[in-house]
Parts: C-alpha cells; structure tokens; sequence
C-alpha cells in the first residue's frame, strides 16, 4: 500500500512551487476553510490531531498555540516565527519542503497567524539555504500578488550561519538584530516573545504538516501514525546507506524498515555498528535496536529522542572516539560562549578526545570525560551544551571497550584504517588558542 | 551597488520590520556583496550609519555568524562540509583533492587571490553527500574524482 503523505503529497507529480498548480490540488482552500473557524476551533483541531513539533523538541503544537494570550490580554502585538534554520547534522528535510511544497508549507503558516489570531508571519530561513530561498521568497510573492495572505503579511529573513539560531529563542534575539544568544526562561515565546510580544515559534515541517489535518480531517490524520503520534515524519537518512535520501512515513516506521527496506540497506554491505536516530544531538542505538519504532515515546523509552528524524547510519569502518571529537568539534564551534559549562565544557571534550584518540589518554582521561560530561548536562540556558553530551556521553557507554582500547593500546585501534581518519573541521583552523586547557 | 542605492535598500528592509534594527543581517549582507565578499572596516561603518547603530555593535553582530566575513576573501568561494555524513562518506579525500588542486589548505585563499577554499560545518546536503559550496551554490555529490573539473569550471570563471 502507498504510504498516505501529508506534507509532501502532489509534489512528484506536479511543481507545487507554482501557484496554480498547488491551487488545482486543492491548495489553500484549507485556509479557507481554518480562517472559516474561530481560532479555538482551529486550535482543538490541531490539539486534536496530537500534532507534535518536528523540529526536535516534539512539543505539541496546539498546546503552544494555546498558551499565546488572546487579543485583548496582549500588550504588544502576536508574532508567528517559523523556524526554518535547520541546521542540525544530519538534517535536510525542511530543506526539500521548502523548495518542493513552498506554498503548503506558507499555507501552514496562515492558518497558524489565524489560529493565533496574528497578522505577522516571519520565515527565519538559514542563510546557507539560498536556492530555497529564492524558491520561497518567489512563492511568497506569488501568494502575496494573488491576495492570499488577507490582513496577515510574510516576511522571508535569511539567517547567517549559525546552528544557534535554530534554538527558539536564540532565533528571536537574531531575528531581533543580535546576536543570535539563548534567552533565559521563563517566560516562554509564547507569553514574551518577538520584540516582547506572544510568539508561536514552530519548525517547517511542523507548520507545514497542519494543512493535511484539515483536509483529511482530524479523524482520518489521526489513523495515519501511531495512536499517541499521529501523522508523517520527513526522515532523513544519510551516511554509510545504499539509497540516502528523505522519506516520509508514518511515525512509528520501524528503524529496520526504514534503512533496510526504503534506504536498501548499509553500503557496500558492510556491517551495520551505530545509528543516530535523530541528528547528531541525540544518544547512539547500537544494531540490537533496530526495531525500535521511529516515534517520539518510543525513541525516548529506548534512551535517545527522535529529535529532527535525521536518521545517520554508521558502519563498522568508523572509529567511534573519531566520530564523537568531530561531532564534538562541531559543538564546540557552534557553542555561543554565553554559558560557561557549554563554552568551556565542549572545549575540553575537544582537547580529552583529541587525547585519547592520539594514543595519549590514560584511564583518569575517561573518567574525566564523562565527568565533564556530567558537569556540562542542564547547566546551560539551552540545550546545546546538552546535545554536546549526549552525543559524546552515549558513545563512551556504548563503545566503552572501544575507548579503552585507545588508552590500553597507546593509539587508535584501526590503525588509520576508520573511514573518519584524519578528518578536519573548521575550527581547526581558528587561529584563537582554546579558552582554558583541562586541568591537568 | 551606489552608497546611495544601498542606504536606500537598507530604508526598504528597515521598513519591513516592527523594529528597524531587525535588517541588520540583511544589511551586513548587501554591505558584503559591494564589497568584495567580505566586511573591511568601512563597510562596518556604512552599516551603522545606515541602520543608526555604532560601528562596535554592528561588528558584534557580524563576528557572531559565519556568513560574514571580517578578513578578505578570493574573488571565488569554495567550501566543503565535513560533518558526519559527509565525513562518513568521502569528504576527507575531497578536502585533500581541493588541497591538492588549490595549492592552499582549508582556510586560506590561492596565492592569485581567485579562490578562498574552507571547510563548513553541516550544510543540510547530508543525503547528497559529500557536499561542496561554490559561489554559494550547492554541489551534491561532489567526490575526489570530481574536483579536479571543478576547480578548472572556477578558475575560468
């Protein structure tokens, strides 16, 4: 049986970036059809359809909507921020959302700004994402042209380069014209957020995944999915993977189901050793759960998180104390040097796997690693210091014998032959020396 | 792009915004590209008296993202990404062919000053990976065998 989608539905079939076409699939008359209803209705629908975030944090978006105070509680006028700085590793779907279904996913973003009765819908996109924002920014002014957005106006911002930014509040204060630093919370965007107004801040996919619930209907969206987490996720699969490339399935799409039968399985046949289930902030599964379902509870009761459903696949060619310092490297890039634990912390998980990795470590080294560990997770404004952990931390428990051989051995077990040996990242050529060593 | 043009253009994006101060990325952006793909000193300036902000916060601003420049670049721009899907898959042998074929390491531009070659965290190209970033556009797949063309394809340019 076809998988029902919800998100990308008509785009092989048609170029959904005209107008037209997406209007003779019946786009937009969703927004009819929700500007039809009172926003409390509007709001139960997607409440209803148990919608939940698809940007990582899974939060249910009808909740969110309904914590922004109504019109006459509001000081300052209410903002919709649609999240479209995605950036984390392993992520790409928002980006094919965008260049393939502009329109449904601006549709989705109407109906938000009526759902929270707001006439100011900001688009912060990633500034690396040109073509998709040229695509976007075209269909924006098609929809415009044509009268669509009623009393509500779009406004396309590009981003700059930084994974930051795609923390809610961090977009905020860089859609604000700051630098893009978390906020301290309370209170939430929804309360104080844009210029000081409520702010309904959603990712794409998200957004974009509200037209289908009206069209099919709360009853119909909510048998596509798993009881608990209705609807499709775009997955991402990349790495050591025959058929790389987004799909989007029901949630609940088994992990095997998803590499072994959409994605035809590791490459070059290869044994399978690691996969990252949700980009590359989130706790590693080893091979024994690669029938855990992909949906929010389920990911969770196995110890990781579905995070943005950017699934990574690792074959037995990689080292895994090479894999956690370059995802730590990245981290430490991105880290915004407001809080002190992330800052620091993340460079000294450079500096201990740099060490252990070059032979150099010793037993007190592992320790210190997830001490460190240990002394960075929740202690941050965001929840990037905590990503920064629970990547690394996860794969010290889950290959631990595979670090102790660095120490016990002097060097690197694979002898240069991992597939990640030698590789560089950018902030090996920073000419800034690291903050602080670790303490000897 | 006149001063006149681009203080004109910054007026229009300020427009867009409840709060004014919110173009400033837009206005670093339009300040690069007049100025040679980077941010010198006075373009820092302009910016400010366009957005009636000081110098000092506006270069706050710009050294927090990675798309804007504070050092000159060459005329041409090549980044490759070397996160974990693009590492897990080749991206090292495109580094060291790019290296091998540019004469200069990541993070340094040719001696001639036509290309700036550096390495870029996750660029969102992770299915089509590795992915390489030329004049801003995106190359996906982009293996070792592929670079010695391409950098011909830039240098002719």
């Amino acid at each position: 049986m076809a998988v029902e989608l919800t998100v990308l539905e008509g785009a092989d079939e048609r170029d959904l970036t005209k107008l037209d076409e997406y209007r003779a699939i019946g786009g937009y008359e969703q927004l009819e059809q929700a500007r039809a209803m009172t926003p409390e209705q509007l709001i139960d629908a997607i409440s209803s359809a148990k919608l939940r975030g698809r940007g990582g944090a899974g939060f249910p978006m009808g909740r969110k909507m309904s914590l922004v105070p109504p019109p006459d509680k509001r000081r300052s006028p209410a903002y919709v921020v649609a999240n479209a700085d995605e950036s984390e590793p392993g992520a790409f779907k928002d980006r094919e959302i965008m260049r393939r279904v502009p329109h449904r996913f601006l549709e989705g973003c109407l109906i938000a700004a009526h759902g929270i009765q707001s006439q100011h819908v900001f688009i912060y996109i990633r500034g690396e994402y040109l073509a998709e924002y040229e695509v976007l920014s075209a269909a924006v002014e098609e929809a415009r042209a044509a009268g669509v957005f009623g009393d509500c106006d779009v406004i396309v911002h590009r981003g700059a380069g930084a994974y930051i930014c795609g923390e809610e509040s961090a977009l905020l204060d860089s859609l604000e014209g700051k630098r893009g630093q978390p906020r301290p919370r309370p209170p939430f965007p929804p309360v104080t957020g844009l210029y000081g107004g409520p702010t309904l801040v959603n990712n794409v996919q998200t957004i974009a995944s509200v037209p289908a619930i009206l069209e099919l209907g709360v009853e119909r969206y909510t048998q596509i999915g798993t009881p608990e987490a209705p609807g499709t996720v775009v997955f991402s699969l990349s790495g050591n993977i025959n058929k790389p490339g987004n799909y989007e399935l029901p949630l609940g799409t088994t992990l095997r189901e998803l590499i072994f039968e959409h994605g035809h399985g590791v490459s070059e046949g290869r044994a399978l050793k690691a996969i990252i289930p949700g980009g590359s902030s989130v706790p590693v599964f080893t091979p024994d759960q690669i029938d855990v379902p992909l949906d929010f509870d389920s990911v969770q009761a196995a110890g990781s998180f579905l995070g943005s459903a950017a699934v990574i696949v690792v074959d037995d060619r990689a080292c895994m104390v090479q894999l956690g310092l370059r995802a730590e490297k990245f981290y430490m890039h991105e880290s915004c040097g407001k809080c002190t634990p992330c800052r620091e912390g993340t460079r000294w998980l450079v500096q201990l796997l740099e060490r252990i990795e070059a032979g150099d470590g010793s037993q007190g080294d592992l320790d210190l690693l997830r001490n460190v560990c240990d002394r960075i997770l929740g202690k941050s404004l965001c929840a990037l210091g905590d990503f920064a952990v629970y990547c690394v931390a996860s794969y010290v428990d889950k290959f631990y014998d595979e670090f102790k051989r660095h120490v016990d051995e002097g060097g690197c077990p694979f002898g240069g032959a991992s597939s990640l040996e030698g590789i560089q990242a950018p902030s090996d050529h920073h000419t800034h020396e690291h903050l602080a060593l670790v303490p000897a | 792009m006149s001063t006149a043009q681009f203080r004109e253009q910054v007026e229009e994006l300020k427009q867009r915004y409840p709060d004014g101060r919110s173009a400033i990325m837009g206005a670093l952006h339009l300040a690069q590209a007049r100025h040679d793909g980077w941010l010198p000193p006075e373009a820092l300036e302009e910016v400010a008296d366009a957005m009636d902000l000081t110098p000092a916060y506006v270069q706050s601003v710009a050294s927090f993202y990675d798309m804007y420049h504070l050092t000159p670049v060459g005329r041409h721009s090549i980044e490759a990404c070397t996160n974990l899907s693009c590492a897990l898959v080749g991206a090292k042998e495109v580094v060291d062919a790019l290296e091998q074929e540019l004469g200069v390491p990541p993070g340094e531009t040719t001696e001639d000053g036509a290309i700036s070659f550096r390495l870029v965290e996750c660029a969102g190209g992770c299915g089509y990976a590795p992915v390489v970033i030329v004049d801003r556009r995106y190359r996906e797949p982009v293996h070792a065998a592929d670079v010695p063309a391409l950098v011909e394809e830039i240098r002719g340019r």
